[in-house]
């Protein structure tokens, strides 16, 4: 029996689950996936939490309820991969050994850090929104908020869902207007990046978009520690800004079973061929979604985008061929503008985000780098694909490589 | 693509002023654009635009912080404002991306 072990079941890892055993002989090949959480959290759910929009319950299924049959699922935490031996080692000592191995480890938040991140005020008046706790404190938090400073910062580069924090703003601007008390409340987005986002013509549109709702951007900020008794953010060259409540991206950083491993980089991505998915070191070793170093969008269509060619690419080399499938760094973000709006972007590793139609060039129904209400609504549909499709690694009507069709340069 | 003469050399420029052809770089040119930046290069500056040529892929102020030549704050000192954009600059080599 040969086998194929997959570390993770998150988006990527439950994705390749589905796909691969619909392909491989059960007499032939034994599947197994591990994680350390029986919880599967549809994360970009976790934005609109802080805003009373979605509860916890919308949130979270069961990881169990969407592994095939067939595929042997092990909830243990993994102690580390040795590559040169082929096998993985969990907490406790169980070895698995592999043929093939997909490392879906993904990314997480590591507010350990910074320097007085996680002190006295972390979740009381400091907090991040991705992870359920988080964001279920700052529910609590501004439902009775009477108003004032309101920074959102981003730690480090690069991180989760780079869009989020933006929709953040946005949304927040929407729900204290709506409270009455927008007045009183001061945003401010602070950013490592030169502008509100990495690309220029996205970054003009959702700046314009901030000026707009009055949302002050203070680019160039780089967080070096944060002062819990003076309520300051302090950057590495000097510069100081005050919040009353900050929300933050923390550093991001790959699994801790991935430095553990030694095959990480300084964050713990691992080093991936950014066209074959496949490790730079270890041929039968693929990486899947964030828990690589490629040079695009650490997010979920990214991983879904991916998932087609990790799997393609699996299967050549299951054959002993060349692989044939290569990555162009698809990404494709829903951008919750607030009011109901929302903006849509489509890039690769080579295009940046450009306007025009999605998915259907001329037709839409989804217009790229505008801000329509159509847009918001494919947002909310997206959960229910989400967990009914992608999930499954069935088959949705968008193509993994990016199309020009429909974009204007 | 501008043109611009550093220590005597015509360069071709991109429009932010980064070296289209990293290959032309020499010391005497990087001292020149660090003036034009208001720094005045030191060896501490040279070691850390040896270290930014020898390692361009995916550069980030952590790693140049990690890098055991300069800590983050150190690198903020020498190349005020925006290190790894000027430093990158004044080594002759791209504009940094940042890819989120």
């Amino acid at each position: 029996m040969k086998k194929i072990v997959i570390l993770g079941a998150g988006t990527g890892g439950t994705i390749m689950a589905n796909k691969l055993r619909k392909a491989l002989d059960r007499e032939e090949w034994e599947i197994t996936i591990v994680d350390k959480h029986k919880t599967h959290y549809y994360q970009p759910g976790f934005l609109f939490i802080p805003f009373g929009i979605y509860k916890k319950q919308d949130v979270i299924k069961s990881k169990a309820d969407f592994i095939p049959s067939g595929v042997k699922l092990i909830f243990n935490e993994i102690d580390k991969i040795e590559p040169e031996n082929n096998k993985v080692i969990l907490e406790g000592g169980q070895i698995l050994n592999y043929d093939f191995l997909i490392i879906a480890t993904g990314t997480h938040v590591s507010p350990e850090d910074t320097p007085g991140l996680k002190e006295e005020l972390w979740h009381k008046e400091i907090f991040d929104f991705y992870t359920i706790e988080g964001a279920l404190a700052l529910r609590e938090f501004f439902e009775t908020w009477q108003g004032g400073r309101l920074v959102m910062n981003i730690a480090e580069l690069p991180f989760k869902c780079p869009v989020a924090p933006l929709e953040f703003v946005f949304l927040a601007d929407e729900y204290f207007t709506k409270a009455g008390i927008r007045n009183k409340v001061d945003i401010t987005y602070v950013t490592p990046l030169p502008g509100a986002f990495t690309k220029p013509k996205a970054t003009k549109m959702l700046g314009e978009l901030l000026k707009e709702k009055n949302i002050t951007v203070i680019p160039d900020f780089y967080l070096e520690s944060v002062d819990n008794k003076e309520k300051k953010i302090k950057s590495y060259d000097g510069k100081e800004i005050p919040f009353d409540v900050l929300t933050i991206v923390p550093v991001n950083k790959g699994d801790d079973a991935i430095e553990r491993s030694g095959m990480g980089d300084d964050l713990n991505y691992i080093p991936t061929d950014k066209q074959t998915l496949r490790s730079e070191k270890y041929e039968n070793i693929f990486v899947l979604g964030d828990a690589s170093n490629i040079p695009t969008s650490k997010a979920g269509s990214v991983v879904h985008f991916a998932s087609d060619v990790v799997f393609d690419n699996l299967m050549c080399s299951i054959k002993g061929r060349r692989m044939r499938a290569h990555f162009d760094g698809h990404a494709n973000c829903y951008i919750e503008t607030g009011f109901g709006k929302g903006s849509i972007i489509d890039f690769n590793y080579e295009t940046e985000p450009l306007a025009g139609n999605y998915p259907l060039p001329g037709i839409g129904p989804f217009g790229l780098l505008q801000n329509t209400k159509m847009n918001h609504y494919g947002k909310v549909i997206f959960r229910w694909i989400y967990w009914h499709i992608l999930l499954k690694g069935k088959e949705l009507p968008v193509e993994s490589e990016m199309s020009m069709a429909g974009k204007k340069k | 693509m501008a043109q611009k003469t550093y220590a005597g050399v015509t360069l071709e420029v991109t429009e932010d002023g980064y070296l289209v052809d990293s290959t032309k770089w020499n010391e005497e040119i990087a001292k020149e654009i660090a003036k034009e930046e208001g720094i005045e290069l030191t060896d501490k500056h040279f070691a850390v635009l040896k270290y930014i040529r020898e390692n361009q892929a995916g550069l980030t102020i952590r790693k140049v912080g990690k890098s055991g030549i300069v800590d983050i704050k150190g690198f903020y000192d020498l190349f005020p404002g925006g290190p790894l954009k000027l430093s990158s600059k004044i080594a002759g080599i791209n504009k940094p991306t940042s890819c989120v």
